[in-house]
């Protein structure tokens, strides 16, 4: 008894204080407890990675200026160990530049900029001149001829520089066609044909680098648009799409035809970008970034925007595995395999529940089906389960490939599945199916769907988001209860149910 | 007419042991883990009972390796009958019962013909652990057919009945008889559909019978009450799994013991984390009998009759006392 009572009291000990050190740091830093509805800030970082040849090093990064729509630069902070750091203004563009008398072997630079969206898309360029970039072309004579028919098709069928361009969109867009192959062979890029095309109808264009903003994404890079000028204003076009406009998530990061990244005295250079949305007021960002006290120190927010997006979703893991215990030990679910539903929880952050949940019982659900041939071959264990891995792969690539083709993009996130995981899992419930039949197999697996929707649920909460993520030490309360279940001696719900004839006796 | 939901009040009333307690109260705090193997692994279990004389099934031959697979008819040749086991499995998963031969073919105990290459496929996906525990390496266990005894005629499909008594602490606290049905495929597992028929402690003699957690009257294939079953050697029986505790020295067993025609009571295993069903084919539950052996003073140098002496005359059920009357 004496033992229990220790236990509890450092459990007690424990949950007390993490709330007593998150209040600690609400104080002292001015991070609210709620996740605010003010303005989202983007906290955005650009990687640029080379190969110093030994000699001087000059990088130069086009950067977003404040005539970007949509969006505000709201600070900007470089990070890179031993370079001279500036920013320049050359020709109205802003350029980061970074300066090192010698560097050899890899090299990181880092850029990051906190951004606030405006709402406004019209902030933007109708006292610009129509004058585009002038761009060589240098065309043989049968694409030359193939330029100019394709221009009239598209001519015909349009008024206005937007409808024109519309109509170029969609014959680029036409598989099959000779004249598009033709024009293709020298230039891949759909922007730079698209753009070589008006400059001959005689539209002013320019060549835009847009950055889309997705929450907690990793090595993104910049996506080509062009900018076509109707005459009175400049107007933004996917030219993959044909759609008009800047949409709500997309930065534009660089404008104009110079390019994006120069490295001299490197090689191999590249750059992508990470990103990560906070909920934050602006102006408790800045006191949180600006304050020296030993809670910023210890936050998350200090570590590079990739490491954050990573350690987002890892403080999100207690919550989950909290669900399953509560789920196991409370409520008395089975789930095959004791910890996949949180590997599935996670999965659905990534893909969307409604999309994960049906890809994941397409691919258990195909791979039964292919395991109940494997189970004839009679293999050894490890070689079955290795040929599962290799055949849920199969699938995975399958599902992404056709789903892509019907038009899901979704299709893609599939692999965002542990996929050794789903292996075993479908080789668990395939025995499960054999010796216990298939009821078995829909009470387990509906089982740990049933915990990985619930744990999916809370982990995209936004205000357990907020919370595990800005005050980390809140998770020893979830640790603290964690352990109290394992202590739990009393009857679960299920057997509530299960021993529901006991009732009839005595 | 059984309500969906019992109460918590009630199921304390009963005593009823829940999974929770279990594992925290009784599998956590008596059973040491280092002792696990003992019973996990019928090999070892089996070895270790003929070194205590406990009674058990002959062992034949043990199969370790891939390649003694491939030239295994010579083993088997002078086996009429046998039973193939994984040493690792759980829950009567992988076991083998061969009744006898037909030509060159194997006869099961459902009556369906094999032959050598089935076996071979049988042997091979022990050894590769698909039966057992987390997919570990097994070895497979070749044994003595139980010749069944007579007395349960009429009340087994197929299957083997056998006893599966709980002892706590060397005290046997609860036993039920488990018998095949059609419903769960000649095997006596209660979550496939075997009847368990809960026995009173002194006697031997039927107290309740359930199936699929609900209480039953007649035996579903074969119509016969199962009132009327009564153990007979119950007290030699208690002794047996009582002896299973010095054994292994594991606090909180399931010991399942078969009868045999011959030989009488076999240990058949010894399970480490038994189930709760017992209870409700009891309809008893069996905290207070626990919490009463927990609460003595118990002496490791008792006896084993002097336990089972003690259990019989403790949980007595005086009610049952005269034969049944019907």
């Amino acid at each position: 008894m004496n033992q229990k009572r220790t236990f509890f009291s450092i459990l007690i000990l424990m949950a007390l204080s993490g709330i007593v050190i998150a209040v600690l740091r609400h104080f002292a830093t001015g991070i609210p407890f709620l996740p605010g509805q003010e303005q989202s800030v983007w906290l955005v970082e650009a990687r640029v990675d080379f190969e110093a040849d030994g000699g001087p090093v000059t990088a130069n990064l086009s950067l977003p200026d404040a005539r970007m729509p949509g969006f505000e630069v709201y600070e900007e902070q470089a990070a890179s160990p031993g370079y001279g750091f500036a920013i320049l203004t050359e020709n109205g563009n802003r350029r980061a530049e970074w300066t090192k008398r010698a560097a050899e072997g890899g090299q990181s630079l880092y850029y990051k900029a906190q951004l606030v969206e405006t709402g406004s898309d019209t902030a933007d360029t109708a006292d610009d001149p129509g004058i585009g970039e002038v761009r060589p072309d240098y065309w043989e004579e049968a694409q030359e001829l193939a330029a100019g028919e394709v221009l009239d098709l598209a001519r015909e069928k349009s008024s206005s520089p937007q409808s024109l361009t519309r109509e170029l969109v969609k014959l680029l867009n036409s598989p099959g066609s000779q004249n598009t192959a033709l024009l293709r062979s020298n230039t891949s890029d759909q922007a730079d044909l698209l753009m070589l095309l008006l400059d001959r109808a005689g539209i002013a264009t320019r060549s835009v680098m847009g950055l889309y903003l997705e929450d907690a994404r990793r090595r993104q890079t910049l996506t080509p648009m062009v900018e076509i000028y109707t005459g009175e204003k400049w107007l933004l076009v996917n030219p993959v799409t044909g759609e008009f406009g800047v949409p709500p998530n997309l930065l534009l990061w660089h404008r104009g035809g110079v390019s994006v990244l120069d490295v001299t005295g490197g090689k191999n250079s590249r750059v992508h970008f990470s990103m990560i949305r906070q909920t934050v007021p602006a102006l408790q960002l800045a006191q949180v970034k600006n304050s020296e006290s030993v809670f910023t120190r210890l936050g998350v927010q200090h570590l590079p925007i990739e490491e954050q997006s990573m350690f987002k979703l890892l403080l999100l893991l207690p919550l989950g595995a909290a669900v399953v215990v509560f789920m196991r030990v409370i409520i008395g679910l089975k789930t095959s395999g004791t910890f996949m539903p949180v590997l599935i929880a996670l999965a659905f952050l990534q893909t969307s529940l409604v999309a994960g949940l049906i890809s994941f019982v397409l691919v258990v659900a195909a791979g039964l089906a292919l395991r109940s041939y494997l189970s004839r071959l009679n293999l050894l264990l490890v070689s079955r389960i290795a040929t599962l891995i290799v055949l849920v792969i199969f699938m995975i690539s399958a599902f992404s490939i056709i789903g892509y083709q019907l038009g899901y993009s979704t299709g893609m996130t599939i692999t965002f599945f542990p996929m050794i995981i789903i292996a075993w899992t479908i080789e668990r419930m395939s025995i499960l199916w054999e010796e216990d039949g298939p009821s078995e197999v829909l009470r387990q697996g509906g089982g740990s769907l049933l915990v990985a929707v619930f744990a999916y649920l809370l982990m995209q909460t936004p205000i357990f988001v907020h919370l595990t993520f800005n005050f980390p030490e809140l998770n020893l309360v979830l640790l603290a209860s964690i352990l109290a279940m394992g202590q739990y001696t009393g009857y679960k719900l299920s057997e509530l149910r299960r021993f529901r004839s006991m009732d009839d006796l005595g | 007419m059984t309500k969906a939901w019992v109460s918590v009040r009630r199921l304390k009333e009963f005593g009823m042991l829940g999974m929770n307690c279990r594992n925290v109260d009784f599998i956590n705090r008596y059973n040491q883990r280092k002792l696990f193997p003992l019973v996990d692994n019928k090999l070892k279990t089996k070895l270790l009972a003929q070194e205590y004389d406990v009674p058990t099934p002959a062992l034949k031959f043990v199969v370790r390796e891939q390649h003694e697979i491939s030239h295994i008819e010579r083993e088997l040749a002078d086996l009429e009958s046998f039973a193939l086991k994984p040493a690792k499995g759980s829950g009567g998963k992988g076991i083998l019962v061969i009744t006898g031969r037909q030509g060159d073919k194997f006869v099961r105990s459902s009556g369906a013909l094999m032959d050598i290459a089935d076996i071979r496929r049988h042997m091979s996906n022990i050894l590769a652990g698909l039966y057992s525990l987390g997919g570990t390496a097994d070895v497979a266990i070749i044994e003595d057919l139980i010749a069944f005894d007579d007395c349960f005629a009429g009340y087994s499909h197929e299957g083997v009945p056998d006893i599966r008594i709980i002892v706590f602490r060397g005290y046997p606290v609860m036993a039920m008889l488990r018998l095949a049905t059609a419903a769960s495929d000649g095997k006596a597992n209660l979550h496939q559909g075997a009847v368990g028929v809960g026995l009173a402690l002194d006697t031997g003699r039927c107290l309740n019978a359930a199936q699929f957690g609900r209480p039953i009257k007649l035996h579903p294939d074969t119509g016969r009450p199962l009132s009327d079953i009564h153990i007979a050697g119950w007290r030699d029986i208690l002794l047996l799994s009582s002896q299973c505790y010095d054994m292994t020295g594991l606090g909180y067993i399931g010991t399942d013991i078969v009868l045999d025609k011959f030989a009488g009571p076999q240990l058949l295993e010894l399970n480490a984390r038994p189930g709760l069903a017992i209870q409700i084919t009891n309809g008893r539950g069996l905290l207070p009998r626990l919490r009463h052996i927990e609460n003595m003073t118990v002496n490791r140098r008792f006896r084993t009759e002097h336990r089972v002496d003690y259990v019989m005359r403790q949980f007595a059920e005086p009610d049952l006392a005269a034969p049944a009357t019907e």
